[in-house]
């Protein structure tokens, strides 16, 4: 069964090598090749599934050793994969989901010409995403955490010819970058420190050092988080990389590769147990991003930015409940899959309007679409319904844990991180609803374009709509299926481990209290937009929803700090080299020069002169010799 | 006496290179092959030195030692170690994808001109410094590689002064006065640092009474010369000046940003490929093995100098407006990051060092030659010229695009592998300076995706929209380099497995131990 | 009659040619002032000679006679094609050898 393991990889690594080198010639086809490369992957994980679940609880995880990678004296790098519990988790939510969003993108990028190369970029991400989560050390779920960057520029920056695009895929990858710098400083310090970065060893010994050290370890891996997960101050990145095409944001932007940050505190587990402080800032992290992203999620009027600014604060969420410690791990991970399912399908929802729409992204121009696309609006419902936690929906059950278990944190963080997540549900309620009243309901607020063209909304082709089907379908069981005699807890518990805290108020409180604040946001919401018509240009708005559509002035902030800043730097640097370092060089050899422009003047061509000279060196050599004498 | 592999593989392209200038002045075509195959052969025969080196065995493998000036005891010794052979294949890979590069820079500009005769001259130089390059990374007699390393200017400063980068802004006199400038530095600077280094070769002698360097070595070992303090530091210094403005280490970097900028593209790679990387391979060969203590002596400092090209030469590769001039820049961050590895004197960072500069190579060369092809087609070396080159030429802008993520380090590329182990290796011996380091993998995703971004994406400009594609001679350029770059950095085991040895020996020369992890230490 | 008062006379006429040399612009004017020179050290080798009681000095004298002799043929020639050149004998006319 080991062997299977890297199979995982190889089949969306052969896809993309396939894709992207096979030129024009694979148009036709390269699509299929991409997508049943990634459903080979989704079977073999399948299979490995069901042979884990034949096994006792302790003896599931998988090992496989493919070759040394970097062997240095003590420095030991491995290409070897680990598949427990926790990254089997990972890997069908990735195969699975990614299987249905190249289903998804057959009909979606049908019209692109460039679709063979799409379909490459797509499988090279399943790849890296696949490395990074069944990795067995720290340095090889690098590459994948790098790889999935790079996947991610790439596709972001798909529409190449759009500047905004380009822009938007540096901006991502440069902010990841700087998220990886934590990483490998983190990587470093285990190396220091513990002699290894193999998942095993390190976890094993964080009794043996010092707790300053793990929560430098700690931060640093959250700093690599942050970039990753479109966390703060890290986030935003996000927004903007809403520019590639949609089944990109439904995959990497929402479903998988930034809850890799989540993934990343949950694996490194031990180490967060054994550093509090540490905990703390991650705990921080997620709850300002909740609330961050959910405020910013509020004022957007482009749907799929609107949306980001929810993934942003879903994750949020789970980045909390990582913080938490035991109390919080199983949780995060059952919401990461949960979010999983009905954010794609909620992006997934949006690509269908748009596709539908011209490619119009601002809800002000959309408006009762629920006629003219009834499968898009079913799916798009259940997501919603599922995200803002209404009850026997998926949302339900993962949110309400986290709600419990930041309330179980005990004390008066508890009462505090409680708070911040109730006040979350009830944005969540509230900016959710805006989006669904925005699009499906309402008079039609769409007109003719620039070029005379008015959009004829309709509903997608079916490689569209499955897909997004069956995404409804997890939407509404998979909560459910999960939490039903904490099926879900046991299956990840063994690696993780599990506390159950002590919570001050009882669960049924705080379900109520979850129900009271999401039916608080839907009305305020509902009388927002639903009572009345929307206006078709957004009003002016008050400062916070100003701010708010500026993501809270983050990018202002990097524009003249980072971006002013550092064009200046670096154009005096410029002017530095060219004057001070290389002038010094340049200025010796100019004075060198001036000095001989002088001595040259003695030389004027009068013999008189060179007779003056020389007598004058006659002189002197004579008085010399009876100076010589006389001393 | 067995038969002498290393003279061979030198002297080779040095009998190519007579053969080629040799060729008359009509049958240009010709002299190209005939460089190209020479230079085929001179692979064929470093790749048996690679295969005939045992990296278990002794040190320095394939040894010959004749008498050259006996009065002097100067001999003519060869001999390679681990790092020496990485790079004798480091170099005799390059100059084929150099040649092939180059074929069409050094043509004549009117069609007819039957009686011009550089073009054999550009390739019978090429092949001449690769002698020379070859020769210095095998020399074991300091004074022979002192020879080789001055007379490496002649060629290379023809090379530059001589056959310009045809696409200039200017005119073509202020393009020759440019060019001029150029060589004439490149060969100021150079000279200054190999006449200071002619100066302790001497002291060496008067100090040692030898000038081999194995000789030398062991008599510092086992104790019988003794060097007071001060000497040895002198002596330290003049050696590193040279190596230090051939690497180019910060403040004496400015030469290379105008002679990459002027010269043709292939002579660019040349330059900061192969012949820059003399200078790092002496301080790990001469200076680490000849003066150990003052060695460490001179390491803070020499690590600020590193830790500020690094920065410095990333910083300023962000502010550049022409693409030579911009990836000279990242060479002088890279140059800091390789003598950060030497000097953290931990196994990972010479390893990791020794790696680099293989890397280095190579992926300085792809994205170099790709850059050249590009800006023969446009005729511009300005990044404002071009735009939105990925709709056009598809393969050129994925090329080019290979090339800049190895150059910033992406994973899954053979530099991450090397760059990972300096940063390792100068973090667990200095942790500031790792972490100063680690802000170069920041700065070098920004310079190299502003670089891509503005050339390669956006809407098409002008002058662009006809761009041909990649040719066949092009992808045989860039392909392989490529192939390389994903297998080094998936499997560098080939070349782990070489250098290690080797510096284990230096390590044990300098006599530093690598730190112990702490939960260990602690045992 | 004392020697040295021949020494003196050989300074005297050898500072007048100096000065000569160096002040007069006229080609066969500083042409005599040489040979003017030449003569004060010629009567000097002669006096020392006189003085010793040995030829050498008078030997060298005829060396330089000699000498000079030549350096006439040689500076006539070169002031006369001067002449026919430029039409001045300044010496300060000739001043093309600099820099």
């Amino acid at each position: 069964m080991e062997n299977l393991i890297a199979l995982l990889v190889a089949a969306p690594l052969l896809g993309a090598a396939v894709l992207l080198c096979g030129g024009r010639r694979l148009d036709r086809a390269g699509h299929w090749i991409g997508t049943v490369l990634a459903a080979a992957s989704f079977v073999v994980g399948v299979v490995l599934f069901t042979d884990m679940l034949g096994k006792g609880a302790e003896d599931r995880a998988l090992h496989q050793k493919l070759f040394s990678w970097i062997p240095v004296e003590g420095f030991q790098a491995d290409v070897a994969f680990q598949l427990d519990q926790l990254s089997m988790t990972f890997v069908l939510l990735i195969t699975g989901v990614g299987t249905l969003i190249h289903i998804y993108s057959i009909g979606y990028m049908e019209h692109d010409e460039r679709r063979r190369r799409f379909f490459g970029y797509l499988n090279l991400f399943l790849a890296a995403m696949l490395i990074l989560v069944i990795a067995d050390n720290y340095l090889l779920l690098y590459v994948g955490w790098e790889g999935v960057g790079l996947a991610s520029y790439l596709l972001i920056g798909f529409w190449q010819h759009k500047p905004s695009a380009a822009t938007a895929a540096k901006k991502a990858f440069l902010v990841n970058r700087v998220g990886d710098m934590g990483l490998s400083i983190a990587i470093m310090l285990m190396f220091t420190t513990f002699g290894t970065f193999a998942f095993g060893p390190v976890l094993e010994a964080t009794g043996e050092t010092s707790e300053g050290k793990l929560t430098a370890i700690g931060l640093m891996l959250l700093l690599a988080a942050c970039g990753k997960s479109a966390q703060v101050p890290l986030q935003s990145w996000l927004g903007d990389a809403m520019e590639g095409p949609t089944p990109v944001s439904a995959l990497i932007h929402a479903a998988t590769m930034v809850t890799a940050g989540v993934y990343l505190i949950v694996r490194s587990g031990a180490i967060f147990n054994a550093a509090p402080d540490a905990q703390l800032v991650v705990v921080v992290v997620g709850a300002v991003t909740l609330l961050f992203g959910a405020i910013v999620g509020c004022a957007k009027d482009d749907i799929k930015k609107a949306l980001a600014g929810s993934t942003m604060s879903q994750i949020g969420y789970m980045i909390l409940a990582a913080g938490l410690g035991p109390i919080g791990y199983v949780f995060a991970i059952m919401h990461l899959v949960t979010h999983g399912f009905f954010k794609a399908g909620l992006f997934l929802g949006a690509g269908s309007v748009m596709h539908g729409m011209n490619d119009e992204v601002d809800m002000r121009k959309y408006g009762g679409l629920r006629k003219f696309m009834p499968v898009t609006f079913v799916t798009f419902g259940l997501g919603y319904l599922a995200i803002i936690g209404f009850p026997g929906l998926s949302g339900f059950f993962s949110k309400d844990k986290i709600i419990e278990a930041a309330f179980a944190k005990g004390g008066t963080e508890g009462w505090i991180l409680g708070a911040v997540t109730l006040l979350g549900a009830a944005i969540t309620a509230f900016y959710m609803t805006r989006v669904m009243l925005m699009t499906f309901f309402g008079e039609k607020r769409w007109q003719p374009d620039a070029g005379g063209h008015e959009p004829h909304p309709h509903e997608s082709p079916k490689s569209m709509t499955i897909p997004m089907i069956v995404l409804a379908f997890g939407s509404v069981f998979a909560g459910g299926f999960f939490s039903i005699g904490d099926r879900f807890l046991h299956w990840l518990e063994p690696v993780t481990g599990h506390d159950h805290g002590h919570a001050p108020v009882s669960a049924t409180t705080v379900t109520a209290a979850t129900m009271v604040v999401l039916v608080i946001g839907v009305a305020i919401a509902w009388a927002m937009y639903g009572r009345r018509p929307v206006p078709a240009v957004a009003p002016r708005g008050s400062l916070l929803t100003r701010a708010a559509r500026r993501d809270l002035l983050q990018d202002d902030f990097n524009h003249v700090v980072l971006v002013r800043g550092g064009e200046h730097l670096t154009r005096s640097l410029v002017y530095v080299d060219h004057t001070l370092v290389d002038g010094v060089v340049n200025g010796t050899a100019a004075s060198m020069g001036g000095l001989s422009g002088r001595l040259r003047k003695l030389q004027n061509g009068y013999a008189r002169s060179y007779a003056v000279s020389m007598f004058g060196g006659a002189a002197v050599l004579i008085a010399a010799t009876l100076l010589m004498r006389a001393v | 006496m067995s038969f002498p592999l290393l003279t061979a593989t030198a002297a080779l392209p040095a009998i190519g290179a007579i053969a080629t200038a040799a060729v008359p002045a009509a049958r240009r075509t010709a002299a190209k092959w005939l460089a190209l195959a020479v230079s085929l052969a001179t692979l064929v025969l470093a790749g048996i030195v690679f295969a005939r080196f045992e990296p278990g065995g002794d040190r320095y493998q394939l040894t010959e030692s004749h008498a050259w000036i006996k009065d002097f005891g100067v001999r003519y010794e060869l001999g390679v170690d681990g790092i020496g052979v990485a790079l004798l294949a480091l170099t005799a890979l390059l100059i084929p994808f150099v040649i092939l590069a180059g074929w069409h820079d050094a043509d004549p500009l009117e069609t007819n001109s039957s009686r011009w005769r550089p073009t054999q001259g550009f390739f019978a130089l090429i092949l001449m410094v690769e002698a020379m390059v070859i020769l210095s990374f095998t020399a074991t007699d300091v004074f022979l590689f002192y020879i080789l390393f001055e007379a490496m200017l002649i060629p290379m400063y023809f090379l530059i002064g001589g056959f310009g980068d045809r696409a200039h802004a200017g005119s073509d006199e202020n393009a020759a006065a440019q060019r001029s400038y150029a060589a004439v530095k490149f060969l100021l600077y150079n000279l200054a640092g190999g006449l200071i280094m002619l100066a302790a070769v001497i002291g060496l002698y008067v100090v040692a009474g030898s000038f081999s360097l194995s000789e030398i070595a062991e008599a510092r070992a086992n104790g019988s010369l003794d060097m007071a303090t001060s000497t040895e530091r002198w002596l330290f210094l003049g050696f590193f000046f040279a190596f230090a403005v051939k690497a180019p280490l910060w403040p004496l970097h400015t030469w290379l940003p105008n002679a990459m900028g002027e010269a043709t593209t292939p002579v660019a790679v040349l330059i900061t490929a192969v012949v820059d990387k003399v200078g790092t391979f002496a301080m790990l060969r001469f200076c680490l093995q000849l003066f150990p203590e003052a060695s460490k002596w001179a390491t803070p400092v020499i690590l600020v100098l590193a830790l500020i090209s690094i920065v410095y030469g990333a910083l300023l590769a962000v502010g550049q407006r022409d693409i030579k001039r911009l990836i000279a820049y990242a060479s002088i961050s890279h140059f800091g990051f390789i003598v950060l590895g030497i000097f953290a004197m931990t196994s990972q960072g010479q390893s990791g060092a020794t790696l680099y500069m293989v890397n280095h190579g190579i992926s300085t060369a792809a994205l170099m030659l790709v850059a050249g092809f590009l800006i023969t087609r446009r005729g511009s070396r300005l990044i404002a010229d071009y735009g939105g080159v990925q709709k056009v030429a598809p393969v050129l802008a994925g090329t080019f695009l290979i090339g800049g993520l190895a150059t910033l380090s992406l994973p899954g590329l053979a530099p991450f592998v090397s760059e990972f182990l300096v940063l390792v290796g100068a973090f667990s011996a200095y942790p500031v300076a790792g972490i100063i380091a680690t802000v170069g993998i920041v700065l070098a995703a920004l310079y190299v995706l502003v670089l891509y971004q503005r050339t390669m994406t956006g809407p098409v400009r002008e002058g662009i929209g006809s761009m041909p594609d990649l040719k066949v001679r092009e992808l045989a350029v860039a392909l392989p380099l490529i192939a390389l770059l994903i297998f080094l950095g998936v499997f560098p085991k080939p070349l782990t497995e070489v250098v290690n040895p080797a510096v284990q020996h230096t390590m044990h020369d300098v006599q530093k131990k690598d730190p112990q992890p702490e939960v260990e230490a602690a045992k | 009659m004392n020697p040295v008062n021949y020494l003196y006379l050989a300074a005297l006429l050898f500072t007048i040619g100096a000065s000569g040399v160096l002040i007069r612009r006229n080609a066969i004017v500083v042409f005599m002032c040489i040979e003017l020179m030449l003569n004060a050290c010629n009567l000097t080798l002669v006096a020392f000679s006189r003085m010793h009681g040995n030829l050498d000095g008078q030997i060298i004298a005829f060396f330089t006679m000699v000498v000079a002799a030549a350096e006439v043929v040689i500076g006539l020639a070169i002031i006369v094609s001067l002449f026919r050149s430029r039409h001045s004998a300044s010496v300060d006319d000739a001043s093309l050898m600099k820099l």
